[in-house]
């Protein structure tokens, strides 16, 4: 049974003359356990692949399935406990008057745990922050800071299925190693699948099992990480991404 | 080479309850009509050395600096209203976070056409024209569309280069770019990062490129400042960054993965306090 089934999915904003079609017919499948990545086209609909997902943008057609359950269009609060997101930018997606302890209580609450101060202070250490970091605002931080917050407040609910937008571009690489692992321990050790949208080919590369490449809202190819690895695409625009990351 | 920029013992320092946190301490560099890359790990003090430049460090924090020398003048000198006329005119910035520098609700066509009218006698219609080839040469493909549309409505990467070709319009003697292309593809960064190269080239602008990617500032700088804990541990020659001494250089450049060699693990930073105690390396020249 597959983890996420994405089948003839169009998603698209705004109204006739207006309107923006994102996405346009993407079909793909992501087995249990698996890390699936999406690379392609700055704009060519990878984060709105992802966010018709969560339910953030509401105008889609086709079919989504969790686990073997069609994704309805208003999303239920048990959905976010299987299905956690983190968003490209870590600026916008933390409420700049919240500190640190706020974001992750308040999410351990709305899921309703119990033991909520062991567990932010257990978070703060899987993400590498550590207690120091538990008052402050998001001002007071750092990019890569804001984005470890914003990971520890997606793996507070213990979810199955981590959407995953570009999680470590604003980190620098000593860090976005320390996530990475982080990322490849916790789907060891909890089965996790991911979905991640990274531009980093390598990141991809050291991630991922199977990856899909987007161009202009199109899936245009999928491919596995061994054909990555040693640059074979059949596909023009994958052999163009291969050739512009040498 | 010429020196367009002189930054002598540069500090910020943030005060508060627990004591005073120093984000930038005691760095010292020039710039001149060059490229010279800035990198180092998360929270070692790069974006806050490019806006104390600018005197952009928000309350309560403190700039301090025997010296931040403009052409041969302090800007530590001047009051805040010259100081607006040499953010944007003379030295630009594009900030870490794009889409908090647009505002939200105005269409990127209004914030552009502002822009580049501010800085040129043009009516709106060639003003008009004059932002869709500035959107075109960052190779936005619809520029029509993206003029009409809200900062909220672009995507990651086109918001990136919506802000670098705003900041390039004033004609600016130093571009200070922090991290402008980590949200872009590899094609698309490429032509981004032609457009600076050109500037850079033609018209003699300094460009301070803040990045954490080492071997995209390898490949493109010419010189580069190590930043770890708000001081410069190692100043390099770009080419020459692969070869660099400094255990924590080397730490960052063993952490990236790579293609041609899969390992289960990242090699992560085995951190030694005695880097922090070590005065900051000047990047003088
Ligand atoms: N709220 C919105 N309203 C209108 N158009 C939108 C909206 N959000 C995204 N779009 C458009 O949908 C297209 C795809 O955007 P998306 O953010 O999915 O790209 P992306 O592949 O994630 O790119 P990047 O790598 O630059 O982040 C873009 O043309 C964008 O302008
Ligand atoms: N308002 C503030 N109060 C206290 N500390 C702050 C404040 N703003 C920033 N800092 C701290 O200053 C340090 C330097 O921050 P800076 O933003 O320059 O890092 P950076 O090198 O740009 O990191 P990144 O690669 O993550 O963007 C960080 O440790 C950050 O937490
Ligand atoms: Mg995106
Ligand atoms: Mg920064």
């Amino acid at each position: 049974m597959s983890m996420l089934n994405v089948k003839n999915l169009n998603v698209w904003f705004g109204k006739r003359q207006q309107r923006v079609d994102a996405v346009r017919d993407a079909t793909f499948e992501v087995a249990r356990g698996e890390s699936f990545g999406l690379v392609g086209e700055s704009g060519s609909g990878k984060s709105t692949i992802l966010r018709a997902i969560t339910g953030l943008a509401p105008n889609w057609s086709g079919q989504l399935s969790i686990d073997g359950n069609p994704v309805p269009q208003k999303r239920p609060k048990a959905f976010y406990k299987q299905v956690q997101m983190v968003f490209q930018d870590p600026y916008a997606s933390l409420h700049p008057r919240h500190s640190v302890d706020q974001v992750l209580g308040e999410t351990l609450q709305l899921h309703g745990f119990r033991d909520i101060d062991n567990r932010v202070v257990k978070l703060l250490d899987d993400v590498g922050l550590g207690q120091k970091f538990r008052f402050r605002y998001p001002h007071q931080l750092s990019g890569g800071q804001r984005q470890r917050v914003a990971i520890a407040r997606a793996l507070a609910p213990e979810p199955e299925l981590l959407l995953l937008d570009e999680p470590t571009s604003a980190l620098d690489v000593s860090v976005q190693a320390e996530i990475l692992n982080l990322l490849t321990d916790l789907r060891a050790d909890r089965n996790l699948t991911y979905l991640m949208v990274s531009h980093d080919l390598s990141v991809v590369g050291h991630m991922c099992d199977r990856l899909a490449v987007m161009k202009s809202g199109e899936v245009v190819d999928i491919l596995s990480v061994a054909a990555l690895r040693s640059m074979e695409a059949s596909h023009p625009y994958t052999r163009q991404l291969f050739e512009a990351s040498l | 080479m010429e020196t367009l920029l002189d930054v002598e013992n540069l500090w910020v320092k943030f005060p508060s309850r627990q004591g005073v946190f120093d984000a930038v301490r005691g760095v010292s560099f020039t710039l001149g009509r060059e490229r010279l890359g800035i990198v180092g790990e998360s929270g070692s003090g790069k974006s806050m050395t490019g806006r104390a430049i600018l005197r952009l460090i928000r309350k309560p924090g403190i700039v301090e600096a025997d010296h931040i020398k403009l052409d041969g003048v302090d800007l530590l000198t001047k009051t805040e209203k010259e100081m607006r006329a040499v953010r944007g005119q003379r030295i630009s910035m594009v900030m870490q976070d794009p889409k908090f520098s647009l505002n939200p609700v105005m269409t990127i066509g209004s914030q552009i056409i502002e822009a580049y009218r501010l800085h040129n006698s043009a009516s709106k219609a060639d003003a008009y024209r004059k932002s869709l080839e500035m959107l075109e040469a960052v190779s936005i493909n619809d520029p029509e569309r993206v003029m009409r549309a809200y900062p909220h409505e672009m995507s990651g990467g086109m918001g990136q280069r919506i802000m670098i070709a705003m900041m390039l319009i004033p004609n600016p003697e130093i571009l200070i770019a922090d991290e402008p292309t980590s949200a872009l593809d590899v094609s698309v960064q490429r032509q981004v990062l032609d457009i600076m190269d050109k500037l850079v080239k033609e018209r003699g602008m300094g460009l301070i490129f803040i990045s954490h990617d080492l071997n995209l500032v390898a490949d493109f700088c010419d010189r580069v400042l190590i930043m770890y804990a708000g001081r410069v541990v190692e100043v390099c020659e770009a080419d020459k960054l692969h070869d660099a001494k400094h255990p924590y250089t080397r730490g960052l450049l063993n952490s990236l993965p790579r293609l041609d060699q899969p390992s289960k693990r990242l090699e992560v930073l085995q951190r030694d306090p005695e880097w922090s105690q070590t005065p900051s390396v000047s990047g003088r020249i």
